[in-house]
């Protein structure tokens, strides 16, 4: 690298001759999820059991854990809008609103609040209905999928609404004071002025919440959703294999997370070439 | 010119930020049509002044009546302000929108005008503060004074019976400073009610019908150009002497 730099005749010419090359070549990122591709093929392809029968097992796992990705990170990007605008309110009450709910939520497990509202949330909709005599709400059933989502947009909401707070902080204050000077109101102004930058600066660190979130989403596998670990598990509870299926659990994350990462590597670089 | 109602009816306006005493009782009438310029040491209260006018600083007691709407409290905020146009030192073109789009979006938004109207109003300004080639361009690729001279054109967009101009060639390199002065020059020949705060005396002396000096939160002095240049005031003349050896 050193030598690279040196600025001889010799160390340029390497110098162009790379950058010539770099410009060719397209994302060397994609040669990863290419790698990783391949292996869980050639994995399967030289050994069908277990790999092969793994992979068909797991994968309505797979689509359990893609749903629950997204439809949380769906939710989350909303939640956390208004998380973030509550934290900037003048109003102090849906400032301290939006406070209190990031405190306590950033100040407990994930794994401890799935649970609690998998197994706490229901019990208490059905002693308030019970106490209320509503039988509908008494005999509530918690659906496993549906606390799942909820309790991992809850959870990443609050991490949101401390991202989007930066963001929308982090545009300069004379971009409010030039909207509101011509007139805008304050909504007006956030949503056409402020949010539209703020947006492009948060993009980075979204994207990481959503790769984040896909990874943690595995904790679901403890509440009862049977999501790609809890298949995995299944799997390795009656074939006794647990390095293959734990191997091929992992690289199945593995694909998933890194094509994620290659999705937000495209998204912010379209972001930057509007500017 | 007195026996009109004043355009801008500024009252013994009082604004405290924290412990600064940034306006200690300021009183001003500006007429219609009227280029008033305000010059004062940093930390007077002039940008202050100038910000109480259009309520993006809230003053604490006093009063301001602009075209005949009350600023005392912030009900008409976003009426006044469509009266009001105002220039910045830092320009504060929206980073995200393109020349067009900064002048256009806030006719849509404010005014609820059509994109062709929009367009053909903001074509119309452009031409006239002397960007014709760069409509397409995003601001952080203009110089300061493009930047500045879309700047003016975007508040003129609103049509604006009144314009503020806070310290609009500070933050430009010399050369650049003279293209905003002229756009500013053929506005104030137009006859558009301007209260400029600057120390561009080359300005002031061709432009103002009035000039005012502000020190420590009060008005020091208040006259027409001839009479302020050769004042006697001593403070005026100290402020002066600063400035046009600057």
């Amino acid at each position: 690298m050193a030598e690279q730099l040196e600025p001889s005749s010799n160390g340029s010419k390497l110098l162009r001759s790379l950058g010539v090359e770099s410009t060719m070549r397209i994302d060397p990122w994609w040669g990863l999820v290419v790698l990783v591709i391949v292996l869980i093929v050639v994995l399967c392809l030289v050994s069908t059991d277990p790999f092969w029968n793994i992979l068909r097992f797991v994968s309505d796992g797979i689509v359990i854990t893609v749903i629950i990705t997204v439809s949380s990170f769906v939710l989350v990007l909303v939640l956390g809008l208004f998380g973030g605008l509550g934290r900037l309110s003048r109003n102090r009450l849906i400032y301290a609103l939006a406070t209190v709910y990031v405190e306590i939520v950033r100040g407990i497990p994930l794994l401890v609040q799935l649970i609690w509202w998998y197994f706490a949330f229901p019990a208490v909709i059905s002693e308030v209905g019970g106490w209320l005599g509503i039988t509908a709400l008494a005999d509530y059933k918690a659906n496993p999928i549906a606390m799942a989502i909820l309790g991992m947009t809850v959870c990443y909401g609050a991490y949101m609404s401390e991202i989007y707070r930066a963001g929308i902080q982090s545009i300069p204050r004379g971009q409010m004071e030039a909207a509101r000077s011509l007139g805008m109101t304050r909504f007006q102004a956030m949503r056409h002025i402020i949010l539209p930058q703020a947006i492009r600066v948060v993009l980075p660190p979204v994207g990481n919440e959503f790769i984040a979130l896909l990874k943690d989403s595995s904790l679901v596998s403890v509440v009862a959703v049977t999501d790609l670990t809890r298949r995995g598990r299944e799997y390795m509870s009656t074939h006794f294999n647990p390095i293959e299926t734990w191997t091929m659990v992992a690289l199945i994350y593995l694909v998933m997370t890194l094509l994620s990462a290659r999705g937000v590597a495209w998204i912010e670089k379209r972001s930057k070439f509007e500017r | 010119m007195n026996s009109v109602e004043p355009i801008i009816q500024i009252r013994d306006v009082h604004k405290h930020f924290g412990k600064v005493y940034a306006l200690r009782g300021v009183s001003l009438d500006v007429q219609k049509g009227e280029v008033v310029v305000i010059i004062g040491p940093s930390g007077s209260g002039k940008s202050t002044l100038l910000r109480c006018i259009n309520r993006l600083e809230e003053y604490d007691a006093g009063h301001i009546v602009v075209d005949g709407i009350s600023l005392d409290n912030a009900k008409n905020i976003n009426i006044v302000r469509q009266e009001i146009g105002m220039v910045f030192q830092s320009f504060n073109l929206f980073a995200h929108l393109t020349v067009l789009k900064n002048l256009v979006l806030t006719q849509r938004v404010v005014r609820k005008r059509s994109e062709e109207e929009s367009e053909r109003i903001a074509l119309e300004l452009l031409d006239k503060v002397g960007i014709q080639d760069k409509v397409a361009a995003f601001p952080i690729q203009l110089s300061g004074g493009q930047q500045q001279r879309v700047a003016i054109a975007r508040a003129l967009a609103m049509n604006p019976k009144i314009m503020l101009f806070d310290e609009p060639t500070s933050a430009l390199d010399p050369e650049m400073i003279k293209e905003v002065l002229d756009v500013m020059l053929d506005l104030a020949k137009e006859g558009m009610t301007m209260i400029v705060v600057s120390h561009e005396m080359g300005f002031a002396r061709a432009a103002a019908d009035r000039m005012i000096l502000i020190d420590e939160g009060q008005i020091v002095e208040e006259a027409g150009p001839e009479k302020f240049f050769t004042s006697d005031n001593e403070r005026t003349k100290k402020f002066l002497s600063k400035v046009l050896h600057m």
